[in-house]
């Protein structure tokens, strides 16, 4: 990527899809949202922010309350009201997990009667809801359909909170590996080979595990998975053909990852190491947003000196400030406290803004595109809030 | 104390430490581990033998103490604060060995692609694996086998921990017969037990993180019986001036103000004035969460000051348990 098109305005202006990632508690939903606002404003066209647990107030800001799994468009008359002047539309969805999976069984069911016996059974609801990244890979499945269908220049995505941040890019993978898992085939198997001939190869292969299973668990519990399972696999081929499909998008060229993080210890770590196992796996890192970033002026090294004076001679600069007869300025003893708590502030904040700048230097070699958003006064729960985040995410 | 409108009772969380299985929950990036290692030190320090056990995170714990990163088996990484790491399929194991004689162990292959099986197809698996060893190490310390006075739980984050301290109940519910459900009797006892459990929530006065201790400490109360301690909330800025300052900050920040202070200070005069208002108004959208919280969840709050550092270590881990030993009283 050469310098001039180092810029998340580019990555947005060039990809069809751009995902968001990072760990929790970082601001990827709002950056999201901020970037895919940032693009209908100013570069026009259909621009999508699929989201999947936004706060309160920036869903309903988007209006996303109640909506499930629908995409909705952000009445340009809401932006038009922030003081925007669009040139594409802004839409909005919400992710549904659970009827992405309905979806799903509906869509790669043999027949419309095994679907319904996969979707009432007991196990399908507890598995569906809790299954190891199932989040993830609805999350992608829906991605995929909305890629398909179209409809969008360009789609932004935030992740769901995973353990690792890299879970979900694996998602498709492991599913279909899950699925074909000779290991499934073998539980499974007493189930599909009646007869005999069944029953002495499952004494041969498989007993020890059901002989402990069966003291553990009880058999009934086994036999209620293994029957959702050999339903779920009817499913396999076109489920497996589907996942692989979605891979193939995610390492498309038209698909970038945006790697959102704060100036802290820990979410700078895993932003570290996520750069580098998307860079392994060979997906397109686009750019690096650092988020809430203090202010550059706390590092001005004239800040510090008078912070210094302030914190020591802090009763000797209030009675000079009195004597001049400013207007609000007049009594020695609370303008003291004012100053020496200005100036012990200022100390508190230049110090974990010089350990910013620290960690900062040593991360920006990474990618190539870079977006600093300063910590910003309130929480960004309006339009106005998200124009304003976007201003700086693609630059002035 | 930082926040000056702390005024929770403190009765309900002086006898904290006391209790014998702490499990602490937050939701990402609230600090959760730090606050969960504080306690571990803070009780070390008041005399207790400690097992901190690390469910979910990513085996940060024992660098919160400065050590190498821990496995299954305990190690003590500070006085009195031993640190493990959960490990579902060692769980696995130590439980098979310990309850179940299973003369085909060895035949069984791998163990842990068998475990991923069950656990992704069976709910609550990996779940109770979690929370049944550290109530058998809890059971086994009130029973005087094993010497912990006090298990403290770096639990699943808040999404998840209901399903977690409630797998016991669940298992119990899925699985009719055999040792595994009578093993989640006791269990589901223990958890019960508010002289000896407490869930705990660690917090941050920001949104989204408010929002959702509110909703966890409504669902804990609706759905499980285990009972509630306290709310940590975690990074409280100070309220930089009282009513009668601000004013006076006001006036330093007109352009008359802050060009007096420049004459006086030099150049760096208006830095200083921005920076302090930033810590104002950064303060100022915090306290209304902060408010809402209060007012929303009747659990005691326990305040944890900003602490202006980037990084965590043995240092900040004290910090954090000064702040903490000083709310929880003696």
């Amino acid at each position: 990527m050469t310098a001039a098109t180092a810029n998340l305005e580019a990555v947005l202006a060039t990809r069809e899809i751009v995902i968001f990632c990072g760990s929790g508690g970082v601001g990827k939903t709002t950056t999201a949202a901020a970037a895919a606002l940032g693009t209908a404003v100013r570069l026009g066209g259909k621009v999508l922010v699929l989201t999947i647990d936004p706060a309160r107030r920036l869903a309903h800001a988007l209006g996303l309350e109640g909506l499930g799994n629908v995409e909705r468009q952000v009445p340009p008359e809401l932006l038009r009201t922030a003081g925007l002047e669009p040139r594409g539309e802004l839409y909005a969805a919400m992710l549904d997990t659970k009827a992405g999976w309905d979806d799903l069984v509906l869509r790669h069911a043999p027949d419309e009667e095994t679907a319904y016996r996969i979707l009432e059974n007991r196990m399908y609801h507890n598995v569906t809801g809790r299954f190891v990244q199932s989040h993830d890979y609805i999350a992608m499945e829906r991605l995929f359909d909305l890629h398909a269908s179209g409809t969008y220049d360009l789609i932004v995505i935030d992740t769901p909170p995973t353990r690792h941040a890299i879970d979900f890019v694996d998602a498709p993978a492991r599913m279909a590996e899950f699925f074909g898992g000779r290991l499934l085939r073998w539980l499974t198997m007493p189930y599909r080979v009646g007869g005999k001939r069944g029953a002495r190869f499952m004494s041969f292969a498989s007993k020890p595990f059901y002989t402990m299973a069966d003291r553990i668990l009880g058999s009934q519990f086994l036999q209620d998975i293994a029957e959702f399972f050999l339903l779920f696999q009817t499913m396999y081929d076109g489920f497996v053909e589907r996942a692989r499909a979605v891979e193939r998008l995610l390492h498309d060229r038209r698909t970038g990852f945006v790697v959102v993080t704060t100036l802290e210890g820990a979410p700078l770590r895993e932003a570290e190491y996520f750069c580098d196992a998307l860079v392994e796996r060979k997906y397109h890192l686009s750019a690096l947003v650092l988020n809430k970033a203090l202010p550059e002026s706390l590092r001005s090294a004239d800040g510090w000196r008078a912070a210094e004076v302030l914190v020591h001679d802090a009763e000797a600069i209030a009675t000079k400030l009195v004597d001049r007869g400013i207007e609000g300025i007049d009594d020695v003893e609370p303008t003291t406290r004012v100053l020496r708590t200005a100036g012990e502030t200022f100390r508190s904040f230049a110090i974990v803004a010089t350990r910013e700048r620290e960690l900062r230097d040593e991360l920006e070699r990474i990618p190539d595109a870079v977006a600093v958003v300063p910590a910003l006064e309130d929480d960004v729960h309006d339009v106005k809030g998200l124009a304003a985040m976007s201003e700086h995410l693609l630059g002035g | 104390m930082t926040a000056p409108a702390a005024s929770a009772p403190a009765a309900p969380v002086s006898g904290l430490l006391d209790r014998r299985l702490l499990f602490f929950t937050g939701k990402g990036g609230v600090g959760k581990s730090t606050v969960t290692a504080a306690a571990a030190l803070l009780a070390a320090e008041r005399g207790k033998k400690v097992l901190l056990v690390e469910v979910d995170a990513k085996g940060d714990v024992a660098a919160l103490f400065e050590r190498p990163q821990v496995g299954f088996e305990p190690v003590e990484v500070h006085p009195g604060v031993h640190a493990m790491q959960m490990d579902t399929e060692a769980s696995l194991r130590e439980y098979l060995r310990l309850n179940v004689r299973v003369p085909v162990l060895g035949r069984l292959g791998p163990l842990a692609s068998m475990l991923d099986f069950v656990a992704t197809a069976a709910p609550g698996v990996k779940e109770i694996l979690t929370v049944g060893k550290v109530c058998w190490e809890v059971r086994e310390s009130v029973e005087g086998r094993a010497d912990w006075d006090l298990v403290i739980v770096d639990a699943a984050a808040t999404g998840h921990v209901i399903a977690q301290l409630d797998s016991p109940r669940a298992i119990r519910e899925l699985v009719q017969v055999g040792p595994v459900r009578a093993q989640t009797e006791w269990m589901v006892e223990l958890l019960a037990d508010p002289a000896i459990t407490a869930l705990n929530v660690v917090t941050a006065p920001e949104e989204m993180p408010v929002s959702e201790t509110i909703e966890l400490v409504a669902r804990a109360r609706e759905q499980l019986d285990v009972p509630l301690g306290c709310v940590v909330v975690n990074r409280v800025l100070p309220e930089p001036f009282t009513r009668t300052d601000e004013p006076v900050f006001a006036a330093l920040r007109t352009p008359a103000g802050t060009a007096a202070l420049t004459d006086e200070l030099g150049a760096g005069a208006p830095a200083v004035l921005d920076a302090t208002a930033l810590a104002v108004t950064l303060r100022r959208s915090r306290a209304v969460h902060l408010t809402e919280l209060r007012r929303s969840v009747d659990v005691p709050l326990v305040y944890v000051p900003y602490l202006f550092v980037r990084d965590h270590g043995l240092r900040v881990t004290r910090m954090v348990a000064d702040a903490l030993g000083e709310e929880l009283g003696a």
